[in-house]
């Protein structure tokens, strides 16, 4: 009963990743590694007997006890990938307010150095002296 | 004209040819002077990608309208910028062209005339011309990519991961729709998807250039992760849903 329980869980974790993916709502490298863990999960709960061949293996007694490290170090290894990325679309946000706070000044510039007459003639290219796209 | 708006006042051709450049310094000028000797009546943007040298300088200097992304974004992003800019001047057709030299601009015509029965035109690379060779890993991989979409287009492909293709303004708007950004993502899921969504896909045969200076990207530790990767693309690729592109 457990086993169809998790089953269940896994595939309907795996369909969500999936369907994320399609609608692309999920990065690649986001969904690679949610699928590596849900396929793992998946071999465990339909071959549960090799959780105690591998804590026999490692020499942990209780075979529980060896599902519970791993998930630990998944999960802390998944908390960094994601603090990681966090800190680098950080920095990725701080570069762009710059450049508008640059740019938006530099507008400024550009709006205050152009006579008030010529302002209205910006709306018709020709008048202002640029070339005109003509087909 | 169609777009009375300013911006399009930039526009003075039908065609744009976008150069995604990283730190190409020592060939883009160079390479956009080519274009413009060699090539048909265009406009040349080139994507200046956070480059460290004074790419986009050279760029600007060689007649090329510049646009500098603020941070690396990799080629996918330098394209789905160009693509955006494309569609919003009004441009009819684009053709990507690299920014080392490796695409011979004497070939873009024939690229684009590849347009004129397709939505968008691959110019490939082992279609019976020139002496571009591949060796190992890289060479696998490109093959069964080859194989696998040429059957989802329908048509034989034989260079998927071709940086050498024109789009018309079907695909444009497709692309400015969906274009990954990821790795391998922009030549594969890209072309995967837009055959989904009704464009339709041919190849033109070009010879290949070897680079006319600065870094080849690929060594061979990345060559064989080239292969999984690619795969993992293509698979990725194949769950896509089609996609609606906005009419406006
Ligand atoms: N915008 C952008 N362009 C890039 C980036 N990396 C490479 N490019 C450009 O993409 C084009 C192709 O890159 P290459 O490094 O030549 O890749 P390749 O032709 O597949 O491989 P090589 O055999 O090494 O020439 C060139 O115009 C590069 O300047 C990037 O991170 N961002
Ligand atoms: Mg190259």
């Amino acid at each position: 009963m457990a086993l169809i329980m998790g089953l269940i869980v896994v595939v309907a974790i795996l369909i969500y990743v999936f369907e994320m993916l399609r609608r692309q709502k999920l990065r690649e490298k986001y969904a690679v590694l949610w699928i590596i863990v849900g396929i793992g999960t998946l071999i465990l709960s339909i071959f549960p007997q090799l959780l105690d061949q591998a804590s026999s293996l490692v020499g942990i007694q209780i075979p529980a006890n060896l599902l519970f490290i791993m998930t630990l170090i998944l999960l802390v290894g998944v908390c960094l990938h994601l603090s990681h990325e966090q800190s680098q679309a950080e920095d990725e946000v701080r570069i762009l307010a710059e450049e508008v706070a640059i740019l938006r000044s530099d507008l400024q510039d550009l709006r205050a150095l152009r006579p008030p007459e010529s302002r209205d003639a910006a709306q018709h290219p020709v008048a202002n002296g640029r070339p005109v796209a003509d087909k | 004209m169609t777009q009375p708006s300013d911006i399009s006042s930039a526009r003075k051709h039908e065609t744009l040819v976008i150069m995604p450049a990283w730190n190409e310094a020592e060939v883009i000028g160079t390479t956009v002077r080519e274009v413009f000797e060699y090539g048909p009546e265009c406009d040349v943007l080139v994507i200046d990608d956070g480059s460290r040298d004074n790419t986009a300088a050279l760029a600007g200097e060689a007649g090329a309208r510049v646009l500098r992304l603020p941070f690396n974004m990799g080629v996918g992003g330098a394209m789905r910028t160009g693509f955006k800019y494309a569609k919003s001047h009004g441009y009819t057709q684009v053709i990507q062209v690299d920014a080392d030299g490796q695409h011979d601009p004497r070939d873009i015509k024939s690229v684009l005339d590849g347009l004129r029965d397709a939505d968008i035109a691959i110019g490939a690379r082992f279609a019976d011309k020139g002496t571009y060779e591949v060796r190992g890993p890289r060479k696998w991989a490109m093959g069964v990519l080859a194989w696998s979409l040429s059957r989802i287009a329908g048509t034989r492909l034989t260079d998927v991961t071709s940086g050498f293709r024109a789009a018309n303004e079907k695909a444009i708007r497709q692309y400015v729709d969906h274009y990954p950004a990821e790795y391998l993502g922009d030549t594969i899921d890209s072309l995967v998807v837009a055959v989904r969504s009704g464009c339709k896909v041919r190849q033109v045969p070009v010879s290949m250039r070897e680079r006319q200076g600065g870094q080849p990207s690929h060594d061979p530790i990345k060559a064989a992760l080239y292969l999984g990767r690619s795969g993992l693309a293509l698979l990725f690729a194949l769950t896509r849903k089609r996609s609606t592109p906005s009419t406006n």
